[in-house]
């Protein structure tokens, strides 16, 4: 049976992209209100973790459990994980040239909160709230969503979506990486307004530690080869920055 | 080939119409020269439409099918099991409520009163072969605009179509201008004074209810001297096992500084022929835009044509085909820089679908003494899976080495990763997908009244329907 007080449940998963298995049995639990970070090189499996957690087509699930609140989120197609309360923040958002910003939030926010949602005063004065917080021009929502966006811009898109859609779950895929110092404190600002002091949960999937000093994760996890491989407290972040992950590999080979 | 019913009529007709309430009549099937006399008898039209006719009949007869475009699909029209005219109502009305109901209701359900009363200058409304309802706002009549059914045009207004008629688009243009010119009924004339700006769209709107229905519409529009006009038209039919025939010709005349916009929706059933001839002629500094939409039809070939005449002319052709299953929309543009210091500028966007097949198939010249012409084209096409098809038929003619020629065109497909994108935010498949076509088609929709857009939105997103394999 399983238990509903976790807000995430990962078990004994494994997953594959054609021939080539990548995760060799992840687990990880989250509690409502929490932020987890999972650090790790590249290639390590961290967007594989997040595009499984969303259900991209190209990766296969040998085994294992995804649950969010207790429901199967592998029996679900992508669209019904978002309806459900899952939020993907893109490494790299794809562009729709001709579909208008402001269109398409409203659009989605209508397609995951519902058309009232998307309607009315509450909802222009929530996006022109976030905007502001995030430092995007209102000249922005006539452009065509992701054509032409600088590194930055994308990012800040990402977060300004996170902020209008409200998931119980937000996983945040390399957000920081391409920013400026600048840029991640305006980003983890959108983070925490989105999910300290709700009862949702964030995974934040990072190289670096420099996010995590803006938004304190309770809980880091770190992922070697498909497999994580320790899990610590904010403090293993900075153990990392110091130390590589190379003594870690030796610890998960032995 | 004419029925009794219609022999009625005919005899009637001379007599001033006393055939019973509700007839119709129904030529029999198949074309000859009486067809075409008996056509212009019963419209009761001066001879010298007639001998046009009968001329562009025989011109017809002897001109063989295209070469290009789609020969396999033109090979299967049976012309002899096409009807060449049906009338279902007495008269062109000008009060909805005098329309025949079930035709009334036809356009009710197509949405036409309502939106005349929101938000257009004029409305005319085609039934088969003749237009059954058409209005005027008050104001535009008082300023001299002239917007009548083509008969009506002919019959009141003759000089003016004496002078006009056939001289943009020649019978002997292409076999279906012959065609339409030998049995054209019903179509849209128009006459906007010097100077007067229609500001609100006219529309006209095209409906094929019969099967085996030939319609065979033609448009005359002529805008004096620094006036302006939007001209909107839609057309629709049912679908039907077997297939109908849509053969128009439109001629626009600019005269010095007039502007000329013209928008089409084509929405034919997937068994319509859709075989258009449009071309308009822009004099001195006038400016004439074709903004064309395809989204019906088995067979479109149209290529909507501008002729820059006067010095400073400028062209516009913004269109978009949309190819499903069984289509083909061979359709493009053509544009001729007669003159000097004329711009031209062409957007085509194209998709193809469920092994339906997009042809952007243009035109453009520029004579020997037209200097600094400046001409853009750019043709970019989305296919939407493995079997469809698009291709692109660019030719550029360039006699005068001042000109400066842009072309730029693209081929793209919907990625994955691009419907996942957008189904992470909520959307499903077919939704995502709607997206990115109708964002894809966005510079089209942008140029068309907004009820259009949200219309043509709306047919995308249903053409996308039961679409993900």
């Amino acid at each position: 049976m399983s238990d509903t007080s976790e807000l995430l449940k990962i078990q004994d998963l494994y997953a594959c992209i054609g021939e080539i298995s990548i995760l060799k049995g992840i687990n990880l639990e989250i509690k409502p209100g929490e932020i987890h970070a999972i650090m790790g090189r590249n290639g390590s499996g961290k967007t594989t973790t997040a595009n499984i957690i969303m259900g991209h087509p190209d990766y296969e699930v040998e085994k294992g459990i995804v649950e969010l609140n207790g429901k199967d989120l592998l029996e679900m197609e992508t669209w019904e994980r978002a309806r459900e309360g899952v939020f993907l923040s893109f490494q790299y958002p794809q562009s729709v040239p001709g579909l208008q910003v402001g269109n398409f939030l409203r659009k989605s926010v209508a397609a995951i909160l519902g058309e009232e949602a998307a309607k009315g005063k509450e909802f222009r004065n929530k996006l022109k709230e976030s905007m502001k917080e995030l430092d995007i021009p209102s000249s922005f929502l006539g452009r065509y969503v992701n054509d032409g966006f600088s590194g930055g811009e994308k990012k800040r898109f990402e977060i300004l979506q996170l902020m209008l859609m409200k998931p119980k779950l937000a996983i945040l895929d390399e957000t920081d990486s391409g920013l400026d110092i600048d840029g991640i404190r305006t980003v983890a600002k959108g983070i925490n307004a989105a999910i300290r002091g709700t009862d949702s949960g964030a995974l934040i999937i990072t190289h670096y530690s420099r996010i995590l000093e803006h938004v304190k994760p309770d809980k880091i996890h770190v992922l070697i080869s498909g497999k994580i491989v320790k899990t610590g407290g904010p403090e293993l972040a900075l153990e990392l920055e110091e130390k590589g992950y190379d003594w870690l590999e030796e610890d998960s080979e032995n | 080939m004419v029925d009794d019913d219609a022999r009625e009529a005919v005899g009637d007709y001379k007599a001033g119409w006393h055939d019973p309430e509700n007839s119709t009549i129904r030529f029999d099937a198949g074309l000859s020269e009486k067809v075409v006399r008996d056509i212009s008898e019963l419209k009761n039209e001066p001879e010298w439409m007639t001998d046009i006719r009968v001329k562009a009949f025989k011109h017809f007869d002897e001109r063989p099918m295209p070469t290009w475009g789609n020969m396999s699909m033109l090979e299967e029209i049976d012309f002899e099991s096409i009807c060449y005219y049906l009338r279902s109502s007495k008269a062109t009305e000008n009060d909805w409520e005098d329309v025949p109901e079930d035709i009334r209701n036809t356009f009710d359900r197509l949405g036409i009163p309502d939106a005349e009363q929101k938000w257009l200058s004029g409305v005319t409304a085609q039934y088969e072969s003749e237009a059954v309802y058409h209005s005027i706002r008050e104001d535009l009549e008082k300023q001299g605009v002239i917007f009548l059914d083509m008969d009506s045009g002919l019959r009141e207004h003759e000089e003016l179509v004496k002078k006009w008629f056939c001289s943009v688009v020649p019978y002997s243009d292409n076999k279906f201008s012959a065609l339409n010119t030998a049995v054209w009924s019903g179509g849209s004339f128009i006459y906007v004074p010097k100077g007067v700006h229609v500001e609100l769209p006219v529309q006209a709107y095209f409906r094929i209810n019969a099967k085996n229905m030939g319609q065979f519409e033609r448009t005359l529009i002529i805008a004096d001297e620094g006036s302006s006009i939007h001209y909107v038209e839609g057309c629709t039919a049912p679908t039907y096992s077997t297939d109908s025939l849509h053969s128009a010709v439109v001629e626009l005349i600019a005269l010095p500084g007039a502007h000329i916009r013209y928008s089409t929706v084509q929405n034919w059933s997937a068994n319509v022929y859709n075989l258009v001839t449009k071309r308009g002629v822009a004099h001195e500094k006038a400016k004439i835009e074709w903004v064309d939409g395809n989204i019906g039809s088995k067979l479109t070939m149209k290529y909507p044509s501008v002729i820059l005449k006067g010095e400073g002319s400028h062209a516009e052709v913004i269109s978009v085909a949309y190819s499903g299953a069984g289509q083909h929309q061979d359709a493009g543009a053509k544009i001729h820089h007669l003159a000097s210091n004329t711009t031209s500028k062409i957007l085509s966007k194209s998709i193809s679908k469920d092994g339906g097949r997009g042809s952007y198939r243009g035109q453009v010249t520029v004579s020997k003494k037209a200097e600094n012409c400046k001409l853009n084209v750019v043709c970019d096409a989305l296919i939407l899976d493995e079997n469809s098809r698009s291709d692109t038929y660019p030719t550029m003619e360039v006699a005068n080495p001042t000109a400066r020629c842009e072309h730029e065109a693209s081929v793209s497909k919907v990625s994955d990763n691009q419907l996942f994108y957008l189904m992470s935010r909520g959307h499903s498949e077919e939704e995502a997908l709607a997206l990115i076509v109708n964002g894809f088609f966005e510079p089209f929709t942008r140029e068309l009244p907004m009820e259009y857009a949200v219309e043509l939105n709306k047919l995308m997103a249903l053409e996308m329907e039961g679409s993900i394999g």
